[in-house]
């Protein structure tokens, strides 16, 4: 956790933080590779500045390998095993199945798939997912000026 | 995204370049599925598929248009899916047909809609036109209540 609450202090304003992570399985143990770069070389979709969102971007790092459903906002729910997940929140899903499968024929033979984040409308964590007090912990900090 | 990244970090991350030169289903936010092979994509999920076609899905029946080469702008891109070679693409039941009767199916399927919509919309003019009778006639009787209350009472 301590390595998440070091993030939450990296994009000010003006700065860009590309984070690209350290091993998946286990994401804050070891140090991720941190760049930072100043806007003007290039960049066009700027990556989100704020820092609650690096707190979820971190939080779902945490999540990768575990099971969960995404529910899109055209209603379609896909239930499969996180793979990864970016600052934008796009996440890639492996060994995917598609809640209503009748519903969504067209879904039946993918396995893997990458989702684009703007879309996703909830995802259901597992039982274990959500240590609150951690998560608690983060916030306050974070309201507090981080 | 670290779409540069090296060649192991490209399988961690959410980089589509994993599924270059693949066989992919795109849904888009219009509902649309798109099927192609990927040609190139950037970090707003902007993608080329080659070789693309439409797949046109109207109840048991479908049908693959073929389109070409397509740039799909990535606000437009839902999900992207890698099919999976070793399984069926759809349920066996359903049957392949050509463009022009997927075509007269939507329309088909689209009348009935128009239909089942505008009688919706009737049958609910209707209830509240019962309902409307409803209320009047029993403003009706209470006002005719207070008249024999009124009467007795004189």
């Amino acid at each position: 956790m301590e390595e998440v609450l070091r993030w939450f202090c990296l994009p000010r304003s003006g700065c860009r933080a590309s984070i690209s992570g350290g091993p998946v399985s286990s994401p804050l143990l070891a140090p991720p590779l941190i760049s930072i770069s100043l806007p003007g070389e290039g960049e066009r979709r700027s990556p989100p500045s704020s820092c609650c969102f690096l707190l979820f971007f971190s939080y779902f790092k945490e999540l990768v390998g575990k099971e969960v459903t995404v529910e899109l906002k055209n209603d379609l729910a896909i239930r499969g095993t996180l793979h990864s997940v970016d600052q934008y929140l796009n996440i890639k899903l492996e060994n995917t199945r598609v809640v209503d499968q009748d519903k969504y024929p067209h879904m039946l033979s993918v396995r893997n798939c990458f989702i684009r984040g703007s879309v996703v409308r909830y995802v259901l964590l597992p039982q274990d997912g959500v240590d609150i007090d951690i998560l608690h912990d983060a916030t306050r900090r974070e309201a507090r000026g981080g | 995204m670290s779409s540069w990244a090296g060649p192991d970090e490209i399988f961690l991350s959410t980089s589509l370049a994993g599924f270059l030169d693949k066989k992919l289903i795109v849904l888009l936010r219009d509902g649309r599925k798109l099927l192609g092979t990927l040609c190139s994509f950037d970090q707003f999920a902007n993608v080329v598929l080659q070789g693309a076609c439409e797949r046109v899905i109207v109840g048991e029946l479908y049908c693959d248009v073929p389109l070409g080469l397509y740039v799909i702008r990535g606000e437009n891109v839902v999900l992207i899916g890698e099919l999976d070679r070793e399984k069926d693409e759809l349920p066996a039941h359903m049957t392949c047909v050509s463009e022009a009767e997927i075509r007269k199916a939507e329309k088909a399927e689209r009348e009935a809609r128009d239909l089942k919509g505008s009688m919706r919309k009737r049958m609910e003019r209707g209830q509240e036109a019962r309902a409307a009778l409803s209320l009047s006639s029993w403003a009706l009787k209470k006002a005719t209540c207070n008249l024999v209350e009124v009467v007795v009472w004189v």
